[in-house]
Protein backbone atom coordinates (compact mmCIF):
# COMPACT_ATOMS: atom_id res chain seq x y z
CA UNK A 1 0.00 0.00 0.00
CA UNK A 2 2.85 2.34 0.85
CA UNK A 3 4.40 2.04 -2.59
CA UNK A 4 0.99 2.64 -4.07
CA UNK A 5 0.67 5.90 -2.16
CA UNK A 6 4.11 7.16 -3.07
CA UNK A 7 3.42 6.26 -6.68
CA UNK A 8 0.31 8.42 -6.57
CA UNK A 9 2.28 11.25 -5.00
CA UNK A 10 4.90 11.14 -7.72
CA UNK A 11 2.16 11.10 -10.34
CA UNK A 12 0.70 14.30 -8.90
CA UNK A 13 4.15 15.83 -8.76
CA UNK A 14 4.69 15.00 -12.43
CA UNK A 15 1.28 16.41 -13.30
CA UNK A 16 2.19 19.62 -11.47
CA UNK A 17 5.39 19.80 -13.49
CA UNK A 18 3.43 19.53 -16.72
CA UNK A 19 0.92 22.14 -15.58
CA UNK A 20 3.70 24.62 -14.89
CA UNK A 21 5.52 23.92 -18.15
CA UNK A 22 2.35 24.20 -20.23
CA UNK A 23 0.85 27.20 -18.48
CA UNK A 24 3.70 29.53 -17.60
CA UNK A 25 4.48 31.01 -21.03
CA UNK A 26 0.81 31.76 -21.59
CA UNK A 27 0.38 33.33 -18.14
CA UNK A 28 3.47 35.42 -18.81
CA UNK A 29 2.00 36.65 -22.09
CA UNK A 30 -1.19 37.74 -20.34
CA UNK A 31 0.73 39.35 -17.51
CA UNK A 32 2.95 41.30 -19.94
CA UNK A 33 -0.06 42.47 -21.94
CA UNK A 34 -1.49 44.25 -18.90
CA UNK A 35 1.68 45.84 -17.53
CA UNK A 36 2.31 49.59 -17.67
CA UNK A 37 5.61 50.68 -19.32
CA UNK A 38 7.20 51.38 -15.94
CA UNK A 39 6.80 47.77 -14.84
CA UNK A 40 7.90 46.43 -18.22
CA UNK A 41 11.13 48.41 -17.94
CA UNK A 42 11.80 47.17 -14.44
CA UNK A 43 14.81 44.91 -14.06
CA UNK A 44 12.86 42.73 -11.67
CA UNK A 45 9.70 41.74 -13.51
CA UNK A 46 6.77 40.53 -11.46
CA UNK A 47 4.27 37.81 -12.29
CA UNK A 48 1.21 39.90 -11.55
CA UNK A 49 1.07 43.52 -12.75
CA UNK A 50 0.87 45.87 -9.76
CA UNK A 51 -0.84 48.50 -11.86
CA UNK A 52 -2.77 46.64 -14.55
CA UNK A 53 -3.61 48.80 -17.54
CA UNK A 54 -5.25 48.61 -20.94
CA UNK A 55 -2.85 51.16 -22.42
CA UNK A 56 -0.93 48.45 -24.28
CA UNK A 57 -4.05 47.44 -26.17
CA UNK A 58 -4.76 51.03 -27.18
CA UNK A 59 -1.18 51.51 -28.28
CA UNK A 60 -1.24 48.25 -30.25
CA UNK A 61 -4.26 49.45 -32.24
CA UNK A 62 -2.56 52.81 -32.84
CA UNK A 63 0.67 51.29 -34.07
CA UNK A 64 -0.60 48.66 -36.49
CA UNK A 65 -3.80 48.21 -38.52
CA UNK A 66 -5.03 45.45 -36.23
CA UNK A 67 -8.71 45.85 -37.04
CA UNK A 68 -8.14 45.58 -40.78
CA UNK A 69 -5.87 42.61 -40.21
CA UNK A 70 -8.45 40.90 -38.02
CA UNK A 71 -11.08 41.49 -40.71
CA UNK A 72 -8.80 40.01 -43.38
CA UNK A 73 -8.12 37.01 -41.16
CA UNK A 74 -11.82 36.59 -40.52
CA UNK A 75 -12.69 36.69 -44.24
CA UNK A 76 -9.89 34.27 -45.12
CA UNK A 77 -10.74 31.85 -42.31
CA UNK A 78 -14.52 31.87 -42.78
CA UNK A 79 -14.19 31.67 -46.57
CA UNK A 80 -11.75 28.79 -46.38
CA UNK A 81 -13.81 26.91 -43.79
CA UNK A 82 -17.11 27.22 -45.66
CA UNK A 83 -15.72 26.34 -49.09
CA UNK A 84 -13.58 23.50 -47.75
CA UNK A 85 -16.53 21.87 -46.03
CA UNK A 86 -18.87 22.40 -48.99
CA UNK A 87 -16.57 20.61 -51.40
CA UNK A 88 -15.13 18.06 -48.96
CA UNK A 89 -18.40 16.69 -47.63
CA UNK A 90 -19.60 15.08 -50.90
CA UNK A 91 -16.16 13.66 -51.57
CA UNK A 92 -15.90 12.33 -48.02
CA UNK A 93 -19.26 10.68 -48.54
CA UNK A 94 -18.02 8.90 -51.64
CA UNK A 95 -14.79 7.91 -49.89
CA UNK A 96 -16.67 6.47 -46.93
CA UNK A 97 -19.42 4.68 -48.80
CA UNK A 98 -17.89 3.51 -52.07
CA UNK A 99 -14.71 1.55 -52.17
CA UNK A 100 -13.57 2.75 -55.58
CA UNK A 101 -10.05 3.21 -56.86
CA UNK A 102 -10.49 6.95 -56.62
CA UNK A 103 -11.55 6.74 -53.00
CA UNK A 104 -8.42 4.73 -52.27
CA UNK A 105 -6.25 7.20 -54.14
CA UNK A 106 -7.85 10.05 -52.21
CA UNK A 107 -7.15 8.30 -48.92
CA UNK A 108 -3.52 7.87 -49.95
CA UNK A 109 -3.33 11.54 -50.86
CA UNK A 110 -4.70 12.50 -47.45
CA UNK A 111 -1.85 10.58 -45.82
CA UNK A 112 0.83 12.01 -48.12
CA UNK A 113 -0.48 15.54 -47.72
CA UNK A 114 0.48 15.41 -44.05
CA UNK A 115 4.05 15.49 -45.27
CA UNK A 116 3.31 18.06 -47.91
CA UNK A 117 6.40 19.93 -49.06
CA UNK A 118 5.56 23.62 -48.62
CA UNK A 119 9.09 24.43 -49.73
CA UNK A 120 8.40 22.94 -53.13
CA UNK A 121 4.82 24.12 -53.57
CA UNK A 122 5.01 27.73 -52.51
CA UNK A 123 7.07 29.04 -55.43
CA UNK A 124 4.84 27.56 -58.17
CA UNK A 125 1.75 28.64 -56.23
CA UNK A 126 3.17 32.14 -56.04
CA UNK A 127 3.81 32.14 -59.80
CA UNK A 128 0.39 30.69 -60.64
CA UNK A 129 -1.47 33.15 -58.41
CA UNK A 130 0.64 35.98 -59.82
CA UNK A 131 -0.41 35.06 -63.34
CA UNK A 132 -4.02 34.93 -62.20
CA UNK A 133 -3.50 38.36 -60.60
CA UNK A 134 -4.42 36.88 -57.22
CA UNK A 135 -1.25 37.87 -55.39
CA UNK A 136 -1.92 40.27 -52.54
CA UNK A 137 -5.57 39.30 -52.47
CA UNK A 138 -7.45 37.51 -49.74
CA UNK A 139 -9.33 35.58 -52.45
CA UNK A 140 -6.08 33.98 -53.61
CA UNK A 141 -5.21 33.14 -50.03
CA UNK A 142 -8.61 31.51 -49.51
CA UNK A 143 -7.99 29.24 -52.51
CA UNK A 144 -4.72 28.09 -50.99
CA UNK A 145 -6.25 27.60 -47.55
CA UNK A 146 -9.10 25.52 -48.98
CA UNK A 147 -6.71 23.03 -50.55
CA UNK A 148 -4.54 23.13 -47.44
CA UNK A 149 -7.52 22.36 -45.18
CA UNK A 150 -8.95 19.62 -47.41
CA UNK A 151 -6.91 16.60 -46.25
CA UNK A 152 -7.78 16.95 -42.61
CA UNK A 153 -11.36 17.94 -43.43
CA UNK A 154 -11.74 14.82 -45.55
CA UNK A 155 -10.20 12.69 -42.83
CA UNK A 156 -12.57 14.01 -40.17
CA UNK A 157 -15.62 13.88 -42.43
CA UNK A 158 -15.00 10.31 -43.60
CA UNK A 159 -15.05 9.32 -39.94
CA UNK A 160 -18.33 11.15 -39.38
CA UNK A 161 -19.93 9.60 -42.48
CA UNK A 162 -18.91 6.12 -41.35
CA UNK A 163 -20.61 6.80 -38.04
CA UNK A 164 -23.96 7.24 -39.83
CA UNK A 165 -25.41 3.73 -40.12
CA UNK A 166 -26.08 2.65 -43.70
CA UNK A 167 -29.24 0.93 -42.46
CA UNK A 168 -30.89 4.34 -42.10
CA UNK A 169 -30.13 5.16 -45.72
CA UNK A 170 -31.28 1.74 -46.87
CA UNK A 171 -34.52 2.07 -44.95
CA UNK A 172 -35.18 5.39 -46.64
CA UNK A 173 -34.47 3.81 -50.02
CA UNK A 174 -36.94 1.01 -49.25
CA UNK A 175 -39.50 3.63 -48.38
CA UNK A 176 -39.08 4.95 -51.87
CA UNK A 177 -36.89 7.99 -51.24
CA UNK A 178 -34.48 8.81 -54.05
CA UNK A 179 -30.74 9.00 -53.55
CA UNK A 180 -30.68 12.78 -53.32
CA UNK A 181 -33.64 12.91 -50.96
CA UNK A 182 -32.04 10.33 -48.71
CA UNK A 183 -28.83 12.33 -48.60
CA UNK A 184 -30.57 15.60 -47.90
CA UNK A 185 -33.18 14.48 -45.40
CA UNK A 186 -31.51 11.54 -43.64
CA UNK A 187 -27.72 11.73 -43.92
CA UNK A 188 -27.13 15.49 -43.89
CA UNK A 189 -28.89 16.22 -40.58
CA UNK A 190 -26.99 13.41 -38.86
CA UNK A 191 -23.74 14.71 -40.29
CA UNK A 192 -24.38 18.33 -39.35
CA UNK A 193 -22.50 18.37 -36.02
CA UNK A 194 -19.49 16.73 -37.66
CA UNK A 195 -19.58 19.20 -40.53
CA UNK A 196 -19.67 22.11 -38.10
CA UNK A 197 -16.73 20.71 -36.13
CA UNK A 198 -14.76 20.23 -39.33
CA UNK A 199 -15.54 23.76 -40.49
CA UNK A 200 -14.43 25.20 -37.15
CA UNK A 201 -11.19 23.26 -37.34
CA UNK A 202 -10.55 24.59 -40.83
CA UNK A 203 -11.34 28.06 -39.49
CA UNK A 204 -8.69 27.79 -36.75
CA UNK A 205 -6.08 26.44 -39.16
CA UNK A 206 -6.63 29.36 -41.52
CA UNK A 207 -6.85 31.94 -38.72
CA UNK A 208 -3.48 30.79 -37.36
CA UNK A 209 -1.67 30.27 -40.68
CA UNK A 210 1.41 32.35 -41.35
CA UNK A 211 3.70 31.06 -44.12
CA UNK A 212 1.36 31.33 -47.12
CA UNK A 213 0.01 34.65 -45.88
CA UNK A 214 3.54 36.02 -45.54
CA UNK A 215 4.44 35.06 -49.10
CA UNK A 216 1.17 35.91 -50.84
CA UNK A 217 0.11 39.16 -49.14
CA UNK A 218 2.35 42.10 -49.89
CA UNK A 219 0.75 45.31 -48.61
CA UNK A 220 -0.11 45.93 -44.94
CA UNK A 221 -3.79 46.66 -45.59
CA UNK A 222 -4.23 43.20 -47.15
CA UNK A 223 -2.30 41.23 -44.56
CA UNK A 224 -3.77 38.86 -42.01
CA UNK A 225 -3.31 39.08 -38.26
CA UNK A 226 -0.30 36.75 -37.87
CA UNK A 227 1.64 38.68 -40.54
CA UNK A 228 0.77 42.06 -39.04
CA UNK A 229 1.85 40.78 -35.60
CA UNK A 230 5.40 40.31 -36.90
CA UNK A 231 5.54 44.03 -37.75
CA UNK A 232 5.56 44.71 -34.01
CA UNK A 233 8.92 42.99 -33.82
CA UNK A 234 10.58 45.75 -35.82
CA UNK A 235 13.66 45.45 -37.98
CA UNK A 236 16.13 44.94 -35.15
CA UNK A 237 13.89 42.54 -33.35
CA UNK A 238 13.64 45.05 -30.52
CA UNK A 239 10.01 45.50 -29.75
CA UNK A 240 7.71 47.43 -27.53
CA UNK A 241 6.90 44.49 -25.30
CA UNK A 242 3.56 45.73 -23.95
CA UNK A 243 1.72 46.34 -27.25
CA UNK A 244 3.36 43.25 -28.74
CA UNK A 245 1.98 41.08 -25.93
CA UNK A 246 -1.41 42.77 -26.07
CA UNK A 247 -1.80 42.23 -29.82
CA UNK A 248 -0.57 38.63 -29.60
CA UNK A 249 -3.02 37.93 -26.79
CA UNK A 250 -5.93 39.34 -28.81
CA UNK A 251 -4.97 37.36 -31.91
CA UNK A 252 -5.15 34.13 -29.92
CA UNK A 253 -8.53 34.66 -28.32
CA UNK A 254 -10.77 33.64 -31.26
CA UNK A 255 -8.99 30.36 -31.88
CA UNK A 256 -8.85 29.60 -28.16
CA UNK A 257 -12.59 30.14 -27.84
CA UNK A 258 -13.40 28.05 -30.93
CA UNK A 259 -11.00 25.36 -29.82
CA UNK A 260 -12.57 25.21 -26.38
CA UNK A 261 -15.96 24.69 -28.02
CA UNK A 262 -14.88 21.89 -30.35
CA UNK A 263 -12.01 20.44 -28.32
CA UNK A 264 -13.81 17.21 -27.52
CA UNK A 265 -14.88 16.70 -31.10
CA UNK A 266 -11.42 17.36 -32.54
CA UNK A 267 -9.62 15.15 -30.09
CA UNK A 268 -12.42 12.63 -30.50
CA UNK A 269 -12.06 12.77 -34.28
CA UNK A 270 -8.32 12.51 -34.04
CA UNK A 271 -8.62 9.65 -31.57
CA UNK A 272 -10.89 7.80 -33.94
CA UNK A 273 -8.61 8.57 -36.87
CA UNK A 274 -5.48 7.49 -35.05
CA UNK A 275 -7.06 4.25 -33.98
CA UNK A 276 -8.64 3.39 -37.30
CA UNK A 277 -6.09 4.52 -39.86
CA UNK B 1 -4.76 -1.11 -37.85
CA UNK B 2 -5.01 -0.78 -41.59
CA UNK B 3 -7.67 -2.18 -43.83
CA UNK B 4 -9.91 -2.84 -40.84
CA UNK B 5 -12.86 -1.32 -42.68
CA UNK B 6 -12.69 -3.76 -45.60
CA UNK B 7 -15.77 -5.88 -45.66
CA UNK B 8 -17.13 -4.08 -42.64
CA UNK B 9 -20.74 -2.92 -42.65
CA UNK B 10 -21.04 0.29 -44.60
CA UNK B 11 -18.71 -1.04 -47.23
CA UNK B 12 -21.60 -0.54 -49.56
CA UNK B 13 -20.82 -1.37 -53.11
CA UNK B 14 -19.70 -4.96 -53.05
CA UNK B 15 -16.23 -5.78 -54.26
CA UNK B 16 -15.81 -2.35 -55.87
CA UNK B 17 -12.36 -1.27 -56.88
CA UNK B 18 -13.07 -1.94 -60.52
CA UNK B 19 -14.49 1.39 -61.47
CA UNK B 20 -12.83 4.71 -60.78
CA UNK B 21 -15.94 6.26 -59.35
CA UNK B 22 -19.37 4.86 -58.86
CA UNK B 23 -21.72 5.96 -61.62
CA UNK B 24 -23.31 9.23 -60.76
CA UNK B 25 -20.80 9.94 -58.00
CA UNK B 26 -18.53 12.08 -60.18
CA UNK B 27 -20.45 15.24 -59.41
CA UNK B 28 -19.85 14.59 -55.74
CA UNK B 29 -16.11 14.19 -56.19
CA UNK B 30 -15.22 16.84 -58.75
CA UNK B 31 -15.72 19.92 -56.54
CA UNK B 32 -12.90 18.72 -54.30
CA UNK B 33 -10.87 16.96 -56.95
CA UNK B 34 -10.41 19.94 -59.26
CA UNK B 35 -8.94 22.31 -56.63
CA UNK B 36 -6.72 19.50 -55.39
CA UNK B 37 -5.34 18.88 -58.86
CA UNK B 38 -5.00 22.55 -59.78
CA UNK B 39 -3.62 23.93 -56.52
CA UNK B 40 -1.73 21.03 -55.03
CA UNK B 41 -0.73 18.29 -57.45
CA UNK B 42 -0.17 20.81 -60.26
CA UNK B 43 2.12 23.13 -58.29
CA UNK B 44 4.02 20.11 -56.99
CA UNK B 45 4.88 19.00 -60.55
CA UNK B 46 5.50 22.61 -61.61
CA UNK B 47 7.86 22.97 -58.63
CA UNK B 48 9.87 19.93 -59.66
CA UNK B 49 10.10 21.31 -63.20
CA UNK B 50 11.23 24.72 -61.89
CA UNK B 51 14.16 23.09 -60.15
CA UNK B 52 15.64 22.38 -63.60
CA UNK B 53 15.33 25.97 -64.82
CA UNK B 54 17.04 29.28 -64.12
CA UNK B 55 13.74 30.91 -63.13
CA UNK B 56 14.20 34.18 -61.29
CA UNK B 57 11.85 36.92 -60.18
CA UNK B 58 11.75 40.14 -62.15
CA UNK B 59 14.06 38.98 -64.93
CA UNK B 60 13.33 40.03 -68.48
CA UNK B 61 15.01 37.21 -70.45
CA UNK B 62 12.88 34.08 -70.78
CA UNK B 63 13.40 31.24 -68.35
CA UNK B 64 15.68 28.47 -69.67
CA UNK B 65 16.12 24.80 -68.95
CA UNK B 66 19.50 24.32 -67.32
CA UNK B 67 19.38 20.62 -66.52
CA UNK B 68 20.83 19.65 -63.19
CA UNK B 69 22.88 22.82 -62.78
CA UNK B 70 20.89 23.95 -59.73
CA UNK B 71 21.50 20.63 -58.05
CA UNK B 72 25.21 20.77 -58.84
CA UNK B 73 25.39 24.25 -57.32
CA UNK B 74 23.41 23.04 -54.33
CA UNK B 75 25.93 20.27 -53.77
CA UNK B 76 28.64 22.90 -53.18
CA UNK B 77 26.46 25.33 -51.24
CA UNK B 78 27.84 24.97 -47.73
CA UNK B 79 25.26 27.40 -46.37
CA UNK B 80 22.47 25.11 -47.57
CA UNK B 81 24.07 22.04 -46.04
CA UNK B 82 24.58 23.96 -42.79
CA UNK B 83 20.89 24.74 -42.74
CA UNK B 84 20.12 21.15 -43.65
CA UNK B 85 22.20 19.89 -40.75
CA UNK B 86 20.50 22.39 -38.43
CA UNK B 87 17.13 21.25 -39.76
CA UNK B 88 17.90 17.63 -38.93
CA UNK B 89 19.30 18.57 -35.49
CA UNK B 90 16.20 20.62 -34.81
CA UNK B 91 13.80 17.94 -36.03
CA UNK B 92 15.46 15.21 -33.95
CA UNK B 93 15.97 17.58 -31.01
CA UNK B 94 12.30 18.46 -30.96
CA UNK B 95 10.74 15.14 -31.91
CA UNK B 96 12.40 12.89 -29.32
CA UNK B 97 11.87 14.98 -26.15
CA UNK B 98 8.42 15.87 -27.41
CA UNK B 99 7.55 12.22 -27.77
CA UNK B 100 8.89 11.28 -24.34
CA UNK B 101 7.19 14.20 -22.60
CA UNK B 102 3.93 13.56 -24.43
CA UNK B 103 4.09 9.89 -23.54
CA UNK B 104 4.47 10.78 -19.87
CA UNK B 105 1.61 13.23 -20.04
CA UNK B 106 -0.61 10.79 -21.93
CA UNK B 107 0.07 8.09 -19.32
CA UNK B 108 -0.81 10.56 -16.54
CA UNK B 109 -3.97 11.71 -18.30
CA UNK B 110 -4.98 8.10 -18.70
CA UNK B 111 -4.83 7.64 -14.91
CA UNK B 112 -7.65 8.55 -12.65
CA UNK B 113 -6.10 11.71 -11.25
CA UNK B 114 -7.70 14.84 -9.93
CA UNK B 115 -6.99 18.04 -11.93
CA UNK B 116 -6.65 15.82 -14.97
CA UNK B 117 -9.18 18.04 -16.77
CA UNK B 118 -6.98 21.07 -16.09
CA UNK B 119 -3.94 19.42 -17.62
CA UNK B 120 -6.07 18.23 -20.53
CA UNK B 121 -7.31 21.75 -21.28
CA UNK B 122 -3.89 23.33 -20.81
CA UNK B 123 -2.26 20.73 -23.00
CA UNK B 124 -4.50 21.83 -25.84
CA UNK B 125 -3.59 25.54 -25.65
CA UNK B 126 -0.39 25.36 -27.71
CA UNK B 127 -2.36 23.63 -30.44
CA UNK B 128 -4.95 26.39 -30.61
CA UNK B 129 -2.44 29.24 -30.67
CA UNK B 130 -1.11 30.74 -33.89
CA UNK B 131 2.55 29.75 -34.25
CA UNK B 132 3.43 33.42 -34.57
CA UNK B 133 1.92 34.06 -31.15
CA UNK B 134 3.76 31.09 -29.66
CA UNK B 135 6.98 32.61 -30.98
CA UNK B 136 6.18 36.07 -29.64
CA UNK B 137 5.16 34.62 -26.29
CA UNK B 138 8.43 32.76 -25.84
CA UNK B 139 10.40 35.83 -26.89
CA UNK B 140 8.76 37.55 -23.93
CA UNK B 141 9.77 34.63 -21.70
CA UNK B 142 13.35 34.62 -23.01
CA UNK B 143 13.71 38.40 -22.96
CA UNK B 144 17.08 39.08 -21.31
CA UNK B 145 15.88 41.93 -19.08
CA UNK B 146 12.13 41.77 -18.74
CA UNK B 147 11.65 38.03 -19.26
CA UNK B 148 10.47 35.63 -16.60
CA UNK B 149 13.15 33.04 -17.32
CA UNK B 150 16.12 35.19 -16.35
CA UNK B 151 14.17 36.63 -13.42
CA UNK B 152 13.55 33.10 -12.13
CA UNK B 153 17.23 32.27 -12.57
CA UNK B 154 18.15 35.39 -10.59
CA UNK B 155 15.58 34.61 -7.91
CA UNK B 156 16.96 31.11 -7.49
CA UNK B 157 20.45 32.55 -7.20
CA UNK B 158 21.67 30.68 -10.26
CA UNK B 159 23.37 33.72 -11.79
CA UNK B 160 22.38 36.62 -13.99
CA UNK B 161 20.81 34.69 -16.84
CA UNK B 162 21.61 35.48 -20.45
CA UNK B 163 20.25 36.49 -23.82
CA UNK B 164 19.14 33.01 -24.79
CA UNK B 165 17.99 33.64 -28.34
CA UNK B 166 21.06 35.66 -29.39
CA UNK B 167 23.71 33.40 -27.92
CA UNK B 168 25.56 31.28 -30.48
CA UNK B 169 25.47 28.27 -28.18
CA UNK B 170 22.03 28.77 -26.62
CA UNK B 171 19.91 29.82 -29.62
CA UNK B 172 19.23 26.36 -31.05
CA UNK B 173 18.48 24.70 -27.68
CA UNK B 174 16.25 27.65 -26.82
CA UNK B 175 14.17 27.34 -29.99
CA UNK B 176 14.05 23.56 -29.56
CA UNK B 177 12.38 24.01 -26.17
CA UNK B 178 9.73 26.15 -27.86
CA UNK B 179 9.27 23.53 -30.58
CA UNK B 180 8.73 20.85 -27.95
CA UNK B 181 6.20 23.01 -26.12
CA UNK B 182 4.31 23.88 -29.28
CA UNK B 183 4.03 20.35 -30.65
CA UNK B 184 3.16 18.47 -27.47
CA UNK B 185 -0.64 18.53 -27.82
CA UNK B 186 -0.86 16.62 -31.10
CA UNK B 187 1.52 13.95 -29.86
CA UNK B 188 -0.22 13.69 -26.50
CA UNK B 189 -3.67 13.37 -28.04
CA UNK B 190 -2.49 10.72 -30.49
CA UNK B 191 -0.79 8.70 -27.74
CA UNK B 192 -3.79 9.08 -25.47
CA UNK B 193 -5.88 7.63 -28.28
CA UNK B 194 -3.55 4.68 -28.48
CA UNK B 195 -3.70 4.20 -24.72
CA UNK B 196 -7.47 4.28 -24.63
CA UNK B 197 -7.41 1.63 -27.28
CA UNK B 198 -5.60 -0.75 -24.92
CA UNK B 199 -8.05 -3.06 -23.23
CA UNK B 200 -8.22 -2.21 -19.55
CA UNK B 201 -8.73 -5.85 -18.53
CA UNK B 202 -5.24 -6.68 -19.75
CA UNK B 203 -3.78 -4.14 -17.33
CA UNK B 204 -5.78 -5.49 -14.46
CA UNK B 205 -4.84 -9.04 -15.27
CA UNK B 206 -1.17 -8.09 -15.42
CA UNK B 207 -1.45 -6.20 -12.14
CA UNK B 208 -3.08 -9.21 -10.51
CA UNK B 209 -0.21 -11.34 -11.69
CA UNK B 210 1.98 -8.96 -9.73
CA UNK B 211 3.60 -7.19 -12.66
CA UNK B 212 5.20 -3.89 -11.68
CA UNK B 213 4.45 -0.63 -13.44
CA UNK B 214 7.43 -0.90 -15.78
CA UNK B 215 6.69 -4.48 -16.73
CA UNK B 216 3.05 -3.68 -17.31
CA UNK B 217 4.13 -0.82 -19.57
CA UNK B 218 6.53 -3.00 -21.50
CA UNK B 219 4.35 -6.04 -21.93
CA UNK B 220 0.85 -4.59 -22.18
CA UNK B 221 0.88 -0.85 -22.91
CA UNK B 222 3.76 -0.47 -25.33
CA UNK B 223 2.86 -3.25 -27.79
CA UNK B 224 -0.62 -1.78 -28.18
CA UNK B 225 0.73 1.75 -28.42
CA UNK B 226 3.53 1.07 -30.87
CA UNK B 227 1.71 1.66 -34.17
CA UNK B 228 0.34 5.02 -33.02
CA UNK B 229 3.70 5.96 -31.50
CA UNK B 230 5.50 5.17 -34.73
CA UNK B 231 3.01 7.11 -36.83
CA UNK B 232 3.05 10.23 -34.67
CA UNK B 233 6.85 10.20 -34.41
CA UNK B 234 7.24 10.03 -38.19
CA UNK B 235 4.68 12.79 -38.64
CA UNK B 236 6.21 15.05 -35.99
CA UNK B 237 9.62 14.63 -37.54
CA UNK B 238 8.27 15.70 -40.92
CA UNK B 239 6.28 18.61 -39.50
CA UNK B 240 9.30 19.78 -37.55
CA UNK B 241 11.69 19.45 -40.45
CA UNK B 242 9.30 21.59 -42.51
CA UNK B 243 8.62 24.17 -39.84
CA UNK B 244 8.98 27.86 -40.47
CA UNK B 245 6.83 30.33 -38.53
CA UNK B 246 8.06 29.52 -35.04
CA UNK B 247 11.74 30.03 -35.75
CA UNK B 248 11.07 32.90 -38.17
CA UNK B 249 9.51 34.81 -35.27
CA UNK B 250 11.92 33.66 -32.55
CA UNK B 251 15.29 34.27 -34.23
CA UNK B 252 14.69 34.63 -37.98
CA UNK B 253 17.46 32.09 -38.41
CA UNK B 254 20.03 33.96 -36.31
CA UNK B 255 22.41 34.36 -34.65
CA UNK B 256 24.83 33.82 -37.52
CA UNK B 257 22.59 31.23 -39.14
CA UNK B 258 22.63 28.97 -36.07
CA UNK B 259 18.88 28.43 -36.27
CA UNK B 260 18.41 28.86 -40.02
CA UNK B 261 16.16 25.90 -40.83
CA UNK B 262 15.99 24.73 -44.48
CA UNK B 263 12.57 26.32 -44.93
CA UNK B 264 13.89 29.70 -43.78
CA UNK B 265 16.80 29.33 -46.17
CA UNK B 266 14.59 28.38 -49.11
CA UNK B 267 12.19 31.22 -48.29
CA UNK B 268 15.00 33.79 -48.33
CA UNK B 269 16.49 32.39 -51.49
CA UNK B 270 13.13 32.53 -53.27
CA UNK B 271 11.47 35.65 -51.96
CA UNK B 272 14.34 37.87 -50.89
CA UNK B 273 16.86 37.03 -53.62
CA UNK B 274 14.29 35.92 -56.21
CA UNK B 275 16.12 32.67 -57.07
CA UNK B 276 13.02 30.62 -57.83
CA UNK B 277 14.73 27.77 -59.70
CA UNK B 278 17.44 27.37 -57.10
CA UNK B 279 14.99 27.45 -54.19
CA UNK B 280 12.81 24.87 -55.98
CA UNK B 281 15.85 22.60 -56.18
CA UNK B 282 16.22 22.98 -52.40
CA UNK B 283 12.59 21.99 -52.06
CA UNK B 284 13.26 18.86 -54.14
CA UNK B 285 16.12 17.83 -51.86
CA UNK B 286 13.95 18.38 -48.77
CA UNK B 287 11.15 16.32 -50.28
CA UNK B 288 13.59 13.54 -51.11
CA UNK B 289 14.68 13.38 -47.46
CA UNK B 290 11.09 13.37 -46.26
CA UNK B 291 10.25 10.58 -48.69
CA UNK B 292 13.05 8.48 -47.24
CA UNK B 293 11.65 9.04 -43.75
CA UNK B 294 8.15 8.13 -44.91
CA UNK B 295 9.56 4.98 -46.52
CA UNK B 296 11.36 4.05 -43.31
CA UNK B 297 8.14 4.59 -41.41
CA UNK B 298 6.18 2.38 -43.79
CA UNK B 299 8.81 -0.36 -43.52
CA UNK B 300 8.69 -0.07 -39.72
CA UNK B 301 4.92 -0.26 -39.82
CA UNK B 302 4.92 -3.35 -41.99
CA UNK B 303 7.44 -5.01 -39.74
CA UNK B 304 5.39 -4.01 -36.68
CA UNK B 305 2.42 -5.72 -38.36
CA UNK B 306 4.37 -8.95 -38.67
CA UNK B 307 5.33 -8.87 -35.01
CA UNK B 308 1.76 -8.54 -33.88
Amino acid sequence: MRTRKSARASQYLALLGYLVFLAFPFLWLISTAFKPPRELGSLHPTWIPKDPTLANFRQAFDEQPLLDAALNSLIAAVGAAVIAVLIATPMAYVMARHRTRLAKAATGWVVVSQAFPFALVIIPLFLVLKNLRLINSVAGLIMVYVVWALPFALWMLVGYVRAVPTELEEAAAVDGAGKVRTLVSITAPLLAPGIVATALFAFISAWNEFFFALVLLKTPEKQTLPVVLTHFLGAEGVADLGPLAAAAFLATLPSLVVFAVIQKRITGGMLAGAVKS
Amino acid sequence: MKRSARGAPGGGDGPGGGRLVDHGAWFLVLPALIPILVLSVGPLLYGIALAFTDSQSGRTEPTQWIGTLNFQDLLHDTLFWDSFRIGLLWAVGVTIPQFLLALGLALLLNENLRFRWLARSLAIIPWAMPEVVVGIMWRLVYNPDAGILNETIRDLGLGEGRDWLSGLATALPAVIVVGVWAGMPQTTVALLAGLQNTPHELHEAAAMDGAGAWRRFRTVTWPALKPVALAITALSFIWNFNSFALVYVLTNGGPGGRTRLPMLFAYEEAFRYGQFGYAAAMGCVMVAVISVILALYLVGRLRGGEDA
